[in-house]
């Protein structure tokens, strides 16, 4: 990411330069703006159009850390986080491994993050856009209404420096565009939605987005709730999506040095299909969460965490990497200027199979095809692997699509399910979210409803 | 965390020049919310305080409505010149239009006091707060050899609200927040569970005084001993009775969020057009209450400077009202309920839950549970979600039992219950005269978190589809 935003690197760099000697300083600056407009009814429900900015400072002194933030740049503020965060490094624990990153050689892969035009996009087109969308959707079925139709984009610019010889700057911007759907028959409504991400305005694929909305809202309609038993579940890509999401904190190296994954003891075991293999890959461009950096300014880089179903490595950032006497995988995870480096996985892909969706549904007798899973914050539980959400969908009865299925849950454990994994989609889909989609097809899930 | 300033966080002429900057394009209705918010946190994990955080998060949101659109744009820049910057850009959001000139005259509005700070934590020193979590952590690892690893977790927050519109509402808020929560990870044969508690309130460090941070770590520790021994939740459709305090998530997700008015104005809502109809058994009654001092979804104002309220939803069954902002009270030409929230001053202000709570019944809770044949009984139940058009909802249990010939049994895995709102309601059959308020809630809405309260008391489903692996 080098050097490309001046200001803000002149910044980090002035906040490092007062460190005392044995205190270990890193400075993290943002800045950003946002858009989002909202149509309903052929009007512009809203239109938001905003700017933030902050600073968060970390300070380690003899092994204790201290943190504090501010959400303005401006001079006395930023002094005021230092004397903060060097005033809170005393209540820390002295922790042996704590510190920051130090450079580690390997080089960062050039992307392109920013696009010129979604830059000079004028506000008259995000409107005409928005207002097209929900056209589109209503023009699709007449038991079709859209809740919302939104545009929103984004543009920001981080800054990072650490006494230890981390200096990164860079700078991006990216919109998308979603359609929230109602279907309504009689009494019973049900609700879909569509999206479409874009590098630039020019590539949104609307009739998608609302072809989508439209299909997922009206195929409900007159769903029943299915009896329970088990079955084997085929998940949508976007379902597939959060599957990958939630499994993310059971590779993550620092809940394995806290005890806190199941997978602690099982590197170099057979934990999934051997059909499976998943890497976390923030270097591909297609993934909405593709970054040359990572949280403390480290390269990010291609890492495979799950080979032909054998756990290869976690991932890991500089802390876990020195609990777990291992190197950081550039894995390094940060939610903005509010807060520390975490350890996660930021863009994984499970290496696609052959299959369209429609064929693999074509080689299930018996089963139900997942649209939307509900829940998973609240029935999915990483560290024990209890897995329960609820879901929506089709039935599959001889390898075709059968009645629309509501209010019923699927419960496996994670654990199982990597190992049930029956077969793999190669409908790969680049989605707003940390992990890429596919249509999976997993064995032996309870279902329950009835 | 200290409170520095006592001045007003911006000069009243300002505001009434940027509410008149907010209006110059013709629109109808300017706002201006301006916070200044200072926090502490404090976390601990594997024994160790890992950090102790200081933050501080200042800002001005500013809204211009102009018939059906609303024009919105934030800064952190409270001078006078970054907030006209910013009242000109959401004027021009808004709306093209008159260059008419306005005046805007202020009038102060009273504030509900559910604030009585005793002790502001930002008077006590950082060292006490570490503190709790080194008592938390010793006592949760005392229980038994089996638990694994301990989280816990303080946090405190001091923000001062300021909110004026072209109406003349002129409101200021002094908003105080302090939680405490504990994890807990036990390991055994069947591998590891998971046990959690916490404690949020709207008042001071004085929190502490009453409530025991030892007492919590020891039941989050016990909750998660006991589910080393857990079976496997049964798979479909069983009566459920839910323990006081702990099932409010309930009503949140089955009817809370269907009844807030900006769902119901845009046809998203199960229960639009059910007013005054029968929408729930007879024994519910269901109350937000913005105005209950001290619990967590407590405010003086709302986010768009109304005095909070207490607003019955449904009276013994039957629906009596939904829940409103401005903008929703003002389309449909009524009051506003105090119920216009945001989790920020990024953010726009939407219609939000604050306390929400079912009133109590007349049965004893143990002749609830002797009077369930078969079924499950949820001790503690985790976050939930909904779907408010088609009224299907989800929420989690985190811990709960089995319920055999009347006597609670054995401990079950957690997972999800499944229901329908409207039929839920319906199907609530026995309801217990032990009324308890639950643990601090953050209630998701179109990305914007806010806190809230819920409270029920020990209640029984007659059936609920459970999502668990079991036959």
């Amino acid at each position: 990411m080098s050097t490309t935003v001046p200001d803000l690197q002149a910044m980090v760099d002035r906040v490092v330069a007062q460190a005392s000697k044995g205190e270990q300083i890193e400075a993290y600056v943002s800045r950003g703006g946002e858009t989002a407009v909202r149509v309903y009814e052929g009007e512009v429900e809203h239109f938001v159009s905003a700017q933030s900015e902050g600073i968060g400072i970390r300070v380690i002194k003899d092994g204790r850390t201290g943190f504090a933030y501010a959400g303005t740049l401006d001079a006395s503020a930023i002094a005021e986080v230092l004397a903060d965060a060097r005033d809170n490094v005393a209540f820390g624990t002295p922790d042996e491994y704590a510190g920051l990153a130090e450079p580690d050689g390997v080089p960062q892969i050039p992307q392109k993050f920013w696009d010129d035009d979604l830059a000079a996009y004028s506000t008259e087109g995000k409107i005409a856009l928005t207002k097209e969308l929900e056209t589109l959707t209503l023009g699709m079925d007449s038991r079709v209404r859209v809740e919302e139709s939104n545009y929103d984009d984004g543009w920001g610019e981080v800054a990072v420096a650490t006494t230890t010889g981390i200096r990164e700057s860079g700078r991006g911007n990216s919109c998308y565009v979603s359609v929230s759907t109602l279907a309504d028959d009689g009494d019973e409504t049900q609700t879909g939605y569509g999206f479409s991400v874009a590098d630039s305005p020019q590539e949104f694929k609307l009739s998608k987005a609302a072809r989508e909305a439209a299909d997922r809202a009206t195929r409900l309609l007159g769903a029943i709730k299915p009896p329970s038993k088990r079955t084997t579940v085929v998940l949508d890509p976007f379902v597939t999506s959060q599957f990958l999401s939630v499994l993310s904190s059971t590779l993550n190296g620092e809940n394995v040095a806290k005890g806190r994954s199941f997978f602690a003891d099982k590197l170099g075991e057979a934990v999934a299909d051997p059909r499976i293999t998943l890497v976390d890959d923030p270097t591909n461009p297609k993934a909405y969460t593709a970054t040359d950096i990572d949280g403390e300014g480290l390269a990010a880089r291609r890492n495979v965490l799950i080979e032909n179903g054998v756990l290869k490595i976690f991932v890991q950032s500089s802390y876990s990497a020195r609990r777990n006497n291992t190197k950081s995988t550039g894995n390094a995870t940060r939610g903005g200027f509010a807060g520390t480096p975490g350890v996660g996985c930021i863009a994984m892909q499970l290496q696609p199979g052959t299959l369209s969706q429609e064929e693999l549904i074509k080689g299930v007798d018996d089963g139900v095809w997942i649209q939307m899973v509900q829940g998973l914050h609240s029935g999915v539980n990483p560290i024990s692997g209890d897995f329960s959400t609820g879901a929506s969908g089709m039935l599959i009865r001889n390898g075709a699509i059968a009645e629309p299925v509501r209010e019923f849950t699927i419960a496996s454990t994670l654990q199982r399910m990597l190992l049930d994994i029956v077969a793999i989609g190669g409908d790969v889909d680049w989605l707003p979210s940390r992990a890429a989609g596919l249509t999976l097809v997993i064995r032996d899930v309870t279902m329950s409803g009835q | 965390m200290a409170i520095r300033e006592e001045t007003p966080l911006v000069d009243a002429d300002v505001i009434a020049k940027v509410l008149a900057k907010g209006r110059a394009t013709g629109a109808e209705f300017s706002e201006i919310y301006i916070e200044d918010k200072r926090s502490t946190s404090a976390a601990l994990d594997d024994g160790k305080v890992e950090q102790v955080t200081s933050g501080r998060d200042r800002g001005a949101g500013i809204r211009v409505v102009a018939g059906e659109t609303t024009g919105f744009a934030h800064t952190s820049d409270l001078s006078e010149r970054g907030l006209l910057a910013a009242a000109e850009a959401a004027a021009a959001a808004a709306k093209q239009g008159d260059g008419g000139v306005h005046t805007i005259a202020l009038q102060q509005l009273l504030r509900h006091p559910v604030n009585n700070v005793r002790v502001n934590p930002g008077d006590v020193p950082k060292a006490s707060k570490v503190e709790l979590l080194n008592r938390a952590n010793a006592a949760a690892r005392s229980v038994d050899g089996a638990i694994v690893q301990v989280s816990a977790g303080y946090g405190d927050s001091f923000k001062r609200i300021l909110v004026a519109n072209s109406d003349g509402v002129f409101s200021a808020d002094d908003q105080v927040r302090t939680l405490f929560r504990v994890s807990v990870v036990a390991s055994g044969d069947g591998g590891m569970q998971t046990g959690y508690d916490s404690l949020g309130h709207t008042i001071g460090f004085e929190l502490f005084d009453d409530n025991d941070v030892e007492e919590m770590a020891l039941r989050a520790a016990k909750q998660a001993i006991v589910k080393l021994k857990a079976r496997p939740a049964p798979s479909g459709a069983l009566p459920v009775v839910i323990k006081q305090g702990s099932g409010g998530v309930l009503f949140h997700e089955a009817c809370g969020h269907g009844l807030e008015a900006d769902l119901v104005g845009k046809g998203a809502s199960v229960y639009r057009g059910k007013m005054g109809e029968l929408v729930a058994s007879p024994l519910v009654t269901l109350i937000d209450d913005g105005t209950m001092s001290g619990e967590w979804g407590a405010i003086g104002i709302d986010d768009e400077g109304h005095p909070s309220q207490r607003n019955v939803l449904i009276e013994n069954g039957i629906l009596t009202d939904y829940m409103w902002d401005f903008l929703r009270a003002r389309k449909e030409n009524r009051r506003q309920s105090g119920n216009g929230r945001r989790q920020s001053y990024a953010d726009l202000p939407m219609v939000r839950m604050t306390n929400t709570f079912v009133t109590n019944g007349t049965e004893d809770p143990d002749d609830i549970v002797r009077a369930t044949e078969h079924g499950v009984y949820v001790a503690k139940l985790g976050g939930g979600s909904v779907d408010t058009a088609s009224g299907d909802f989800v929420f989690g249990m985190v811990e709960a039992y089995l319920i055999e010939n009347g006597e609670i049994t054995e401990p079950l895995r957690e997972s999800n219950l499944i229901g329908n709102g409207p039929q839920v309601l319906k199907d609530i059959d026995l309801l217990g005269n032990d009324f308890a308020m639950g643990n601090p809630g953050t209630c998701g809405k179109d990305g914007q978190g806010v806190p809230v309260g819920d409270g029920q008391p020990t209640l029984r489903v007659k059936s609920m589809t459970i999502g668990g692996t079991a036959a």
